[in-house]
């Protein structure tokens, strides 16, 4: 079980923190100055989030390793975040589709660990729930306002589901390690979230006027580790440099 | 500062601009539907949305840093300390619409290079000790230049300074605990906290501009206390503030000619080269050139998102008033 648990917390960790890295490429560079300060504001709460996850991954682990140390001095092969996460920005609308499909699949794992036998991921999920569904009302907006909106943002947002949808999937893969953990209470199987998402995304893409690409292949190698994306190395070497750099150092 | 070199306008006189000056002198606010002069109408402006602007092309050098800051508590810092600062070009381009111009409209005077930004955030940051060091000297000498301005005549730029100058205190403490961490750290990190010293002291001395005691522009603005103190006075104020805690750093301030004189109180110091200065302001700084292609990016970029955001809004507009007639 400890090492499923490990495992279970690294997932979240390891969403959160590539994600809040993503959006955080953002500062300075966004459309507006209100949406430079939005994306900002959820990058710090993912980041909050990962503090947490990656807190309690350490301690559940045992080892001596802090949060700092699992996500600064793992490789590529030991995160556990799902593809979609650590796909590149592209353009504002690539961006905020990637956010709503991975808001829309977060929304409904922490509306289930609410109710964790483990109350230490109870409390975890109930602070992360909050934020999160701000997120997802605000991604839900932005995702309808362009897609309803110009002929050409109504493309872009198009073109950005057709090339994200199919790495919304792996999200929802379920494996024997997740099972153990909802025998004991302890999560919900990721299969078991995929109904809500499903109602969710159709109904807000729907306002959007974009069109669900009818493929139910998914990418996947993220969240097990076998095979992660080029992008997630590249990622790394920014994200660890000063650590590897200068290593024993404190900052 | 962050508005550096305003020009001052004078072109009113007559009986208003009599009874302006005689509320500006009994320490009154002038809000924007309150008569004013022209001219202190365009100065604020300029001032302003300077003011505005170095907040945003701020955000650059800094963001630079984000996504290699050294722990995720550095990291969070560092973000919700940008985040603040495009939180400060928002009130303040919000203060200059007051005055009766558009944010757009002066967003494209700074894209188009017509309106200027502050010459500091044309430094690059090269090390993650430069994160420290602008936290400390920048934010620190914007703090010299803003505490003064919660008290000058125009209200909503008094209040924008008063939320402003909170967080600008806070960026500071960051900043230097930032270096005091790398000033205690290994031998590289020394040498990075005192390379980054090095490399920003002189650029944060310029951030207050040249000597203005002959300016009849610095006289006309500071009749209308639109600037409170003259430039040297609080270059020395920073100084004064600033040396001490470098030597508590154990940092060497890179300048020979650094003395306390006992008879003042004051410390001396070489001036810093004002000749490149002018360059800075004329373009050719470190970065300006990346600076403004950055931000020139990102409007450009973003335009089918303002568009498209606009086009959604007037569809829903128009899908309420028509349901709003088949309710009748
Ligand atoms: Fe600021
Ligand atoms: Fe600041």
């Amino acid at each position: 079980m400890g090492d499923h648990l490990f495992e279970f917390l690294l997932r979240q960790g390891d969403n959160t923190l590539i994600l809040s890295h993503r959006i955080s490429e953002w500062c300075g560079h966004a459309p507006i100055i209100e949406e430079d300060i939005a994306l900002a504001n959820i990058a710090l709460d993912l980041l909050g989030q990962t503090q947490m996850w990656l807190g309690l991954a350490a301690e559940v682990e045992g080892a001596g390793r802090s949060a700092d140390d699992l996500a600064m001095l793992r490789d590529a092969w030991d995160f556990r975040n799902s593809i979609l996460v650590e796909r590149p920005n592209g353009d504002f609308g690539q961006t905020m589709m990637r956010q709503f499909l991975f808001d829309a699949y977060h929304v409904e794992l922490l509306n289930r660990l609410v109710s964790s036998a483990d109350e230490r991921i109870a409390a975890i999920a109930a602070k992360s729930l909050k934020e999160v569904e701000y997120h997802v009302e605000r991604s839900a907006s932005i995702v309808i306002a362009l897609g309803d909106g110009s002929e050409e943002s109504h493309a872009r947002m198009q073109a950005a589901l057709d090339d994200q949808w199919t790495f919304a999937g792996e999200l929802f893969e379920t494996d024997a390690g997740d099972h153990a953990l909802n025998d004991a209470g302890i999560a919900p199987l990721p299969s078991e979230l995929r109904a809500g998402f499903n109602a969710r995304a159709t109904a807000v893409l729907g306002d959007a006027t974009l069109i669900i690409p009818e493929t139910t292949f998914a990418h996947s190698g993220g969240r097990s580790g076998k095979r992660h994306s080029e992008h997630l190395g590249h990622l790394l070497t920014q994200m660890q440099w000063l650590q590897r750099a200068y290593p024993g150092a404190t900052w | 500062m962050y508005a550096q070199m305003v020009k001052s306008e004078n072109t009113d006189n007559g009986p208003e601009l009599d009874a302006f000056q005689v509320r500006i002198d009994a320490g009154e606010k002038i809000e924007p539907k309150d008569w004013m002069p022209a001219g202190y109408r365009k100065t604020l402006i300029r001032q302003i949305s300077q003011h505005a602007h170095s907040e945003i092309v701020g955000q650059l050098p800094e963001g630079n840093w984000i996504t290699r800051a050294p722990t995720l508590e550095r990291k969070a810092i560092l973000l919700a300390k940008v985040q603040d600062e495009a939180g400060h070009g928002l009130y303040l381009y919000c203060a200059a619409e007051t005055l009766g111009v558009s944010r757009d409209e002066l967003t494209e005077m700074l894209l188009d290079g017509r309106m200027k930004y502050s010459s500091i955030f044309n430094y690059p940051t090269l090390t993650w000790a430069d994160i420290g060091a602008i936290g400390w000297l920048v934010d620190g000498a914007a703090i010299m230049n803003q505490v003064p301005l919660q008290r000058t005549s125009y209200g909503p730029y008094a209040r924008a300074m008063v939320r402003i100058c909170k967080e600008e205190s806070f960026h500071q403490r960051q900043g230097y605990d930032i270096m005091m961490k790398m000033a205690q750290g290994s031998d590289a990190q020394k040498r990075m906290a005192q390379d980054a010293l090095n490399r920003y002291w002189y650029p944060s001395l310029m951030m207050f501009g040249p000597s203005d005691k002959e300016s009849v522009h610095s006289a006309q603005s500071m009749k209308w206390r639109i600037k409170i103190n003259s430039n040297d006075e609080l270059r020395q104020k920073f100084v004064d503030q600033t040396v001490p805690q470098a030597e508590y750093l154990g940092l060497t301030v890179p300048d020979d000619n650094l003395r306390l004189n006992p008879e003042t109180g004051h410390y001396e110091f070489s001036e810093p080269d004002w000749s490149e200065f002018f360059e800075v302001l004329n373009g050719n700084g470190p970065c300006n050139k990346e600076r403004l292609e950055a931000r020139n990016k990102a409007w450009d970029d973003g335009q089918w998102v303002r568009d498209g955001m606009m086009a959604h809004a007037r569809k829903k507009a128009a899908r309420a008033a028509a349901s709003q007639v088949a309710a009748e």
